[in-house]
């Protein structure tokens, strides 16, 4: 299976199946898509108005040397494989930790609903917190490397239990040889220099919420009260990353169906001196006016472009910035065994809510339907649990021959449920998306 | 070669040799909270 595209002067042609990426010129990209159902001498016949009989025979001998290399019109080998992968015993290596269910913005587009997650207001306890991370340790197996974000609503609402939990955590990987990677999530308002101080010490990661341009982000991110929060978070957030030497963090915001044009907001938080962003669309209920809708995806891929050839242009100016949708690793990267078995939602990772619930993750939470135990009794739902095991790309129709499947592991499960009912399908426009943001990850590549 | 230059040396394939240990970032935990990407993430293999 190939795929083959043009983007912003590039011919590229991915190999999907072996993951080979080859730039080529005009000759072979046009002899490609009639490699496999013609003769040689049917395809000098077809493409004598363009090529010379000559040109297109020494294409034909470095298209064969790509084939018998492995690089070209690969097979899918792997499904058995994934399949007794999947199999293995389900460790849990990553806990959302909804730390508060409150929240002290209104996002209009939050799925939590202003911090609530349809329940409740409520705080996580420290026993709760010291017991999601005795539940995460004790079935970790042998995985090292456990991951913690402190999610919300807003972390920084309950920070003291934040703090508390980061110190018992250190005190326990000694005790079972792990290691904690901590994460926080923020919308900067309760950002001060004693949280900076220990974020920096203390989380592998942070998430600032910001997003973008200050009349966008104002418009979706106002206070209780109406009022912007633009003003309040920026200069914080300038100060944070500085202190984080411009690593190990990301300005994350969502772009609607209000911004299009999101390539602007993107190219303003890289104005504003931020070097990690993330500008993600939105997904929202299709009665939502800001949810983003079908009609929207070629204005959406053509931002996209223009955002990528801009990365292009900077990169050369020696003012480059990483854009999380197009970083792609071409050199190593993820096994196929990561990139075809899902995200790992309801198996690998799980979120909990303030009072101790566990969920298949942060989307899922407030859902009844998806509670699947707590942090006391352990996982109690394994019927679920196994429903999320199984879903991969080969549990997917649609993923089976999509281009992008090795780098969306089949996209998200719960996207896919709030579209179609099933964690098995797969959103349609979310799918649009990611194949755009492959091919301009690619181009970038291409243009280094 | 003259009409094609390739951008990676790793293959796919070669990954199912030593793949799966499971000790990379789950994908939500880095900035995506509502996609799934995985192209973009670090290998922490290093047996």
């Amino acid at each position: 299976m190939i795929h083959q595209y043009k983007n912003n002067g590039f011919h590229i042609v991915m190999d999907v199946n072996s993951g080979a990426i080859h730039i080529v010129d005009e000759v072979v990209y046009d002899m490609l898509p009639l490699y496999q159902e013609h003769s040689l001498e049917e395809i000098k016949t077809l493409l004598q108005d363009r090529y010379t009989a000559d040109e297109i025979g020494e294409a034909a001998g470095e298209i064969e040397e790509l084939k018998n290399a492995g690089v070209l019109f690969t097979e899918d080998i792997y499904e058995n494989y994934l399949m007794d992968f999947k199999k293995r015993p389900t460790v849990v290596k990553a806990l959302c930790l909804h730390i508060a269910h409150d929240c002290n913005l209104a996002c209009k587009y939050c799925f939590a609903e202003e911090g609530e997650y349809h329940g409740r207001r409520e705080l996580m306890s420290y026993e709760t917190g010291r017991q999601a991370l005795d539940f995460l340790i004790a079935n970790s197996g042998n995985r090292r490397n456990l991951e913690v974000d402190f999610f919300g609503g807003e972390p920084l609402m309950n920070w003291q239990v934040v703090k508390d939990l980061v110190a018992y955590g250190r005190e326990q990987e000694k005790l079972h040889d792990k290691k904690f990677r901590f994460t926080l999530t923020t919308n900067g308002v309760l950002l001060d220099d004693e949280v900076m101080e220990f974020a920096n010490r203390e989380m592998s990661n942070v998430v600032l919420s910001i997003d973008g341009r200050k009349e966008i982000h104002d418009r979706m991110r106002p206070s209780r009260n109406g009022k912007g929060s633009y003003d309040l978070i920026v200069p914080k957030f300038q100060k944070l990353a500085e202190s984080r030497k411009q690593t190990n963090y990301y300005v994350r915001g969502t772009f609607t169906r209000n911004n299009l044009d999101f390539s602007e907001d993107v190219l303003h938080l890289a104005d504003l001196g931020f070097q990690q962003i993330s500008v993600e669309p939105v997904v929202a209920a299709p009665d939502e006016p800001y949810a983003i809708r079908m009609e929207d995806v070629p204005a959406i891929c053509e931002e996209y472009d223009k955002l990528a050839a801009e990365m292009v242009k900077r990169k050369k100016e020696g003012r480059d910035f990483n854009f999380f949708h197009f970083m792609i690793d071409l050199t190593g990267g993820p096994c196929v065994a990561k990139r075809l078995s899902g995200c790992g939602s309801g198996t690998e990772y799980l979120a909990v809510t303030p009072w101790g619930d566990l969920y298949p993750c942060h989307q899922f939470v407030g859902m009844e339907q998806f509670l699947m135990g707590n942090v006391y009794d352990g996982v109690k739902n394994t019927e679920l649990r196994d429903e999320f095991k199984c879903c991969n790309v080969y549990a997917k129709e649609k993923c089976r021959k999509c281009f992008a499947k090795f780098y969306c592991s089949g996209g998200c499960a719960a996207n896919s449920y709030q579209f179609h009912g099933t964690i098995n399908d797969a959103y349609d426009i979310g799918c649009e998306l990611q194949r755009k943001r492959v091919e301009c990850a690619i181009m970038i590549k291409a243009a280094e | 070669m003259k009409h094609v230059k390739t951008l990676n040396t790793k293959s796919l394939q070669e990954s199912m040799k030593k793949g799966g240990c499971g000790e990379c970032q789950t994908s939500c935990q880095s900035a995506c909270k509502t996609s799934c990407t995985v192209g973009n993430q670090t290998c922490e293999n290093n047996k």
